[in-house]
């Protein structure tokens, strides 16, 4: 966090001030292990062993938190009879499907109980064995301290002096908070790991309470942002799915399996928010007739994610390609990849500050010097649009607590610089006045959107106009223009318009609540009166849960939200997260649904039971309860389970993805060490913002690549001289630190050497400085929820010297794949093991041999 | 106290009645290494970059040291538990004096500031007094990454300020030294006469750097090139009130301006705070008026020797002794002039 959010880490630095311990696990020790209490060494890719492991602590040695875990959490409802664990079949849970990887889910279901007026069966004991409670104990039963140790390299005391601290940091008067970034996320399993932590902070009580939770730490600026009103394929504005063609057809088949109205909680308000956002977005022409302009939305028909696009590109079925704010060939996984995808593209625009990568790939890339690509072949017209900077254009960033804030605009773009917001204003219009007299049905959503901003004297549309129409409106009524004050506003009937459901209020009263400014010193902790978080100013979420079963706080030093007898309501220092007259006694009545059916101990009120999940009977393609399981291509066997990887990740096989042999099979040899990427303080992602500035560059002017003394020694490393570093997919060459702060770990009964690099640096001529690209050596293996690439921890061979030059090059990694036997079906297997039927005995299954793998470059 | 207290000039009276002395005090234990004090320090002084833009081999610190362009500087030391242990104690060893003691032990001065417990740098038996009673004795780290952000020191007695032929240097109001560009003539002599090495000329364009090419997109324009440069405590900035750049944008208040008198003591408290924790190998840098340079406007808190960090553990100011040669030179001219007298008055007997 020091050393990529160095700004919020202030604020960990004041805590630590006022006494607060703070621990960093971490493959490498780093500007924030500097300045942590303790510093835990972990092999990269393991942290659902550690998490387990804690769990499993947690849950033994009775460090948890029973008042909150058995009434605000599904402990106690009890699964299905079908249901099968990852203990009893290997690694997998039941429904598995071994073809596409997903799973059927149900009997991941609770059992139902038509005596409950929720339905559900309970044991509020947390006895039976098929409650959540008893089912989460058993899956983890096995993640002793000794094999946290085996699978994570993590000494025994350093995990139980973690787990000790944790534990007694945690319940009525204490809180811990997880902070964590890409070393989580950028995995075949990322999703599960932030599950993982969210089921030990359920377990700990330490959710819903303020110094509690786990806060993601963003890559960029307002990337919350681009989550709420999202940049996602899958997502529209508010967290409301994508239409799925053939699923979705009308807007009742929608609403009904999307935001179902017999649920518990606010999301079977889903209509409204989904009716406000067809009115704003398609305005007079949404009408209660046509589904208010349902129709207009396009479907999904797959995964369009990055990568799934990069792969459709050399099927030659995607034409152009707007990239924004993003520098693929650099900062996207398997740059080669990226960079030759995107010479079988029409045409593509790149909108940035420089000339970076991505837009001069065509003449200075790595494939024009190895011979792959030739300019004068390349058909790929490339537009390049100058953008302005966060500093000359005004609208909004929103953070990690999201904090919706205002940034107003200092200073004119320079030259043909121009906003995102002109930029698509503009291309709107365009677009607009050129199909306005189409009679195409295709062109009558375009025609049909409301595309009415006030621009200024330099043609910048108004981004207070863009927010107010996010915060919703009334449409018609005695208020009609007028903004809604909140989400509750929101109606399905066409009555209201709204961009985004959750951001509902940052423009109550037709006031900009997100450039509100009250210092700190002149407001209390909470700091209400600085920008606006949503939903409606709360910042906390599900805080009901900071107060106990009768609605008073868990403790005078954590008090947030209670509830005030005399006077009925809930109350406190922050919004309260709960319906504001419900009595913590409340029990749900039967035949009740919506926010009406929350009992008064149901804090999570976005869960369809109201709870906080241990077990997600439903939202995770990959398993109701994270699994340790090995990253693609790790050289350690699976400890834990026969399955070596995860079975549900999802592959991309293709010559040039290439994976590496994984464990002892042969040919792992070839790819001993482990690399994790990261970014420095001084630069900025793919460098489009640092590699281009003097003061930035000098401060990390070159690629470099951390190695541990033993690594060094082995592989006879030069301090600071070149070093080569081959994965199947490429080699670059980079200066080597040689540093304690790396260390070997042992794992498996196998010494690991990780290796540490970061991923600012790429090829070209225009940026102050360049370097090969780390990404270069990346595969494609995406975590099945959320499609990202697994970059933290991936194998490679490092030796010193630099790397062969031209067409050389290509034959050197050609070489290593060779000599390791490599195959584009090399570490595809779903499975990793076979049973024999009549003895039970786990077998390794046979060589894949088919299917036939995608053409790919 | 010492002889170069009776030269007049730089005494504290001089820096007027209205302002008090301003200081810096860099804080390492809490530094974590951004260096926003480096790029805050050049987008406001408009200092060309530095270096030829190759890793430095020296941890994370590619800009090496102050210099004319380069006016903070962040270092970056990679240490293992042995030298950790020895940190701690040698910083034990510190508590009590509120001074450092230099020199040999006969020249000491006594203690003639308050004791608070501060800690000092210098040798070991060095009077230990207010030291923290049985403070915990936590374990040692097996690793530690020290980041310190250096700045010029803007001594007490400045010995760049004392050498300059031209009057290019002048003590300011609020006590710190500024060069004034259109004064100085790039002679150097500031640059030999700074103890900690801070000063130094800036490059007159007859060697480039890949970014100072003319030809180069990231050419900059380096003004006053030739003359000597260093750290003006912003005091553009500190004329309007304003914290200068580098304690404006630290994010964990690593640095801290303010009044020289309230940074010493904010200083102090930190290191007593820290020995309390156990945590002996803090000390205090800089807060003594009787070392060799009367003590700094940029007071820091280490976390080790001084010499780990690329500062000087006795810095002297060069014009130190010139007292003390002027006299010696006066007696020793008076000695070859009676010397001469009683060889011409002796020649005369004869």
């Amino acid at each position: 966090m020091a050393e990529a959010h160095p700004v919020g880490f202030q604020w960990v630095a004041e805590a630590k001030a006022r006494g607060a311990k703070l621990v960093h696990v971490d493959p490498r020790f780093t500007r924030t292990s500097a300045m942590a209490d303790k510093h835990v060494h972990i092999r990269a890719g393991t942290d659902i062993a550690l998490l387990g492991g804690l769990i499993r602590h947690v849950i033994e040695n009775d460090m948890w938190f029973k008042e909150y875990v058995t009434h605000y959490t599904n402990a106690a409802h009890l699964v299905d009879e079908g249901y099968q664990d990852t203990e009893d079949l290997d690694g997998l849970f039941s429904g598995f499907d071994k073809d596409t990887g997903g799973y059927d889910n149900a009997t991941w279901q609770y059992e139902k109980d038509p005596y409950e007026a929720d339905g559900i069966a309970k044991d509020m004991t947390l006895q039976h064995p098929r409650s959540v409670f008893q089912i989460l104990r058993r899956h983890y039963s096995r993640y002793t301290p000794e094999m946290v140790g085996n699978v994570t390299g993590i000494k025994t005391e350093d995990f139980l002096e973690l787990a000790e601290l944790i534990g007694k940091n945690s319940g009525r008067e204490r809180t811990t908070v997880m902070a964590y970034a890409l070393g989580w996320t950028q995995h075949s399993m990322g999703s599960q790991f932030i599950r993982t932590a969210a089921i030990l902070q359920l377990l700990l009580g330490n959710m819903g309470r303020p110094g509690g939770g786990i806060m993601a730490l963003r890559g960029h600026a307002t990337i919350q942002g681009s989550s709420d009103i999202p940049t996602l394929f899958n997502l529209l504005p508010g967290y409301l799915p994508f239409p799925v063609a053939g699923k979705h057809d009308t807007l009742r088949d929608y609403l009904d399996d999307a935001v179902p109205k017999d649920q518990k909680g606010f999301w079977s308000n889903g209509d409204a928010y989904m009716v406000s956002l067809l009115k704003a977005w398609f305005g007079d022409d949404a009408t209660e007739e046509n589904d208010f302009g349902y129709q207009y939305l396009p479907r999904l028909t797959g995964a369009h994610g990055t990568y799934q696009t990069l792969m459709r590109m050399f099927d030659k079925s995607v034409d152009g390609y707007f990239v924004l704010g993003q520098n693929p060939a650099v900062g996207s996984a398997n740059g080669r990849m990226q960079r030759l995808g995107m010479s079988n593209l029409k045409w593509m625009v790149v909108r940035d500050f420089q000339l970076i990568e991505t837009a001069t790939w065509w003449k200075e890339g790595p494939e024009i010097a190895t011979g792959e690509l030739k300019t004068e072949d390349i058909a790929t017209e490339v537009f390049f649009m100058p953008a302005a900077n966060h500093t000359e254009k005004a609208g909004t960033f929103t953070q990690t607590q999201r904090l919706v804030q205002w940034r107003h605009q200092a200073i004119t773009p320079p030259g043909d610089a121009r906003s995102e917001l002109e930029f698509f204003y503009d291309l709107g219009v365009r677009l607009k006045e050129k199909l306005k007299d189409s009679t195409d049905p295709r062109d009558k959503p375009l025609q049909a959107m409301t595309w009415d901003y006030p621009v200024d004297e330099h043609g910048e549309p108004s981004a207070e106009a863009v927010l107010k129409e996010i915060n919703g409106y009334y449409t018609t009524g005695p208020n009609a223009g007028k903004p809604v004050d909140n989400f509750n506003q929101y109606k399905a009937d066409g009555s209201t318009a709204g961009g985004c459901w959750i951001y509902a209020g940052v423009y109550a009263g037709g006031i900009n609540h997100a450039a509100n400014r009250v210092p700190g010193k002149d407001q209390d902790e909470m700091a209400h009166q600085w920008a606006w978080a949503w939903p409606a100013n709360r910042r906390i979420l599900y805080n009901r849960a900071s107060a106990d079963l009768d609605g008073n706080p868990w403790s005078e030093r954590k008090k947030l939200v209670w509830w005030d007898e005399e006077q009925e309501v809930w109350t406190g220092k922050d919004v309260p997260d709960f319906p504001i007259k419900r009595p913590p006694s409340t029990k749900t009545a039967h035949d009740t649904h919506g926010p009406d059916a929350l009992a008064g101990d149901d804090p999570f009120i976005m869960q369809s039971d109201g709870k906080g999940w241990l077990f997600a009977p439903k939202g995770m393609n990959d398993g109701p309860m994270p699994t340790h399981f090995e990253p693609a291509e790790s050289p350690v066997t699976n400890p834990l389970y026969p399955q070596q990887e995860s079975p549900s990740r999802v592959l991309i096989t293709s010559r040039g993805n290439q994976l590496a042999p994984a464990g002892d099979q042969p040919g792992a040899e070839v790819f001993p060490h482990v690399f994790t990427t990261y970014r420095l303080t001084e630069h900025q992602t793919a460098g489009g913002m640092s590699r281009f500035l003097p003061y930035l560059s000098e401060l990390q002017p070159e690629m470099f690549v951390e190695v541990s003394q033993e690594l060094a020694a082995e592989a006879g490393l030069e301090p600071y001289g070149w070093a080569t570093i081959a994965s199947p997919r490429g080699a670059i060459e980079a200066k080597v630190l040689v540093t304690q702060r790396m260390q070997p770990v042992v794992a498996g009964g196998k010494t690991v050497h990780q290796i540490g690099m970061p991923f600012h640096f790429g090829v070209g001529n225009q940026a102050l400085v360049t370097g090969d690209s780390v990404n270069d050596l990346l595969g494609m293996t995406l975590d099945p929820n959320v499609y990202i690439q697994s970059a933290k921890a991936v194998a490679c061979t490092i030796m010193p010297g630099r790397r062969p030059r031209g067409p050389a090059l290509v034959k050197f990694v050609e070489d290593l794949r060779e000599q390791a036997g490599i195959t584009v079906l090399t570490g595809h297997r779903r499975l990793t093991f076979e049973r024999d039927a009549e003895t039970m005995e786990v077998s390794d299954p046979p060589t894949l041999t088919d299917p036939e793998p995608h053409t790919g470059e | 106290m010492v002889d170069f207290l009776e030269r007049p000039g730089e005494l504290m009276e001089a820096y007027g009645q209205d302002t008090e002395r301003k200081g810096f005090f860099t804080d390492t234990s809490i530094c974590i290494g951004c260096k926003a004090c480096e790029v805050a320090c050049k987008e406001w002084n408009q200092n060309p970059m530095k270096g030829d833009l190759e890793i430095l081999g020296s941890s994370y610190d590619n800009t090496g040291s102050l210099g004319a362009n380069t006016w903070r500087h962040v270092a970056f030391i990679e240490q293992g538990q042995e030298q950790i242990d020895k940190a701690r104690e040698s910083g034990a060893r510190l508590v009590g004096l509120g001074m450092p003691a230099f020199g040999a032990p006969e020249t000491r001065e006594p203690n003639t500031t308050e004791d608070l417990g501060m800690p000092e740098f210098g040798s070991p038996g060095v009077r230990i007094k207010n030291k923290v009673d049985n403070p915990p004795n936590p374990d040692t780290p097996e690793f530690r990454w020290l980041m310190s952000s250096d700045v010029c020191k803007h001594c007490t007695y400045a010995g760049c300020l004392d050498v300059c032929p031209t009057g290019a240097l002048y003590r300011t109001e609020y006590g710190t030294v500024v060069v004034q560009d259109d004064i100085c003539n790039g002679c150097g002599t500031c640059v030999a006469g700074c103890p900690f090495g801070v000063i130094e000329r800036r490059d007159t364009g007859t060697i480039h750097t890949k970014p100072d090419r003319v030809d180069s997109r990231y050419s900059m324009d380096v003004k006053h090139k030739g003359t000597a440069k260093k750290c003006t405590f912003c005091f553009d900035r500190m004329v309007d009130g304003q914290t200068p750049a580098c304690a404006q944008t630290c994010p964990t208040q690593s640095i801290q301006y303010g009044g020289r008198e309230e940074m010493v003591d904010n200083a102090k408290k930190r290191v007593t705070a820290m020995h309390e924790k156990g945590l002996t190998e803090a000390r205090l840098y800089g807060a003594n008026p009787n070392d060799g340079v009367g003590g700094i406007g940029s007071v820091f808190l280490l976390l080790d020797e001084p010499e780990v960090y690329g500062l000087p553990p006795d810095p002297q100011v060069p014009t130190k002794d010139l007292p003390k040669m002027y006299k010696k030179v006066g007696i020793a001219a008076a000695g070859m002039l009676a010397a001469a007298a009683t060889a011409f008055l002796g020649a005369r007997k004869k």
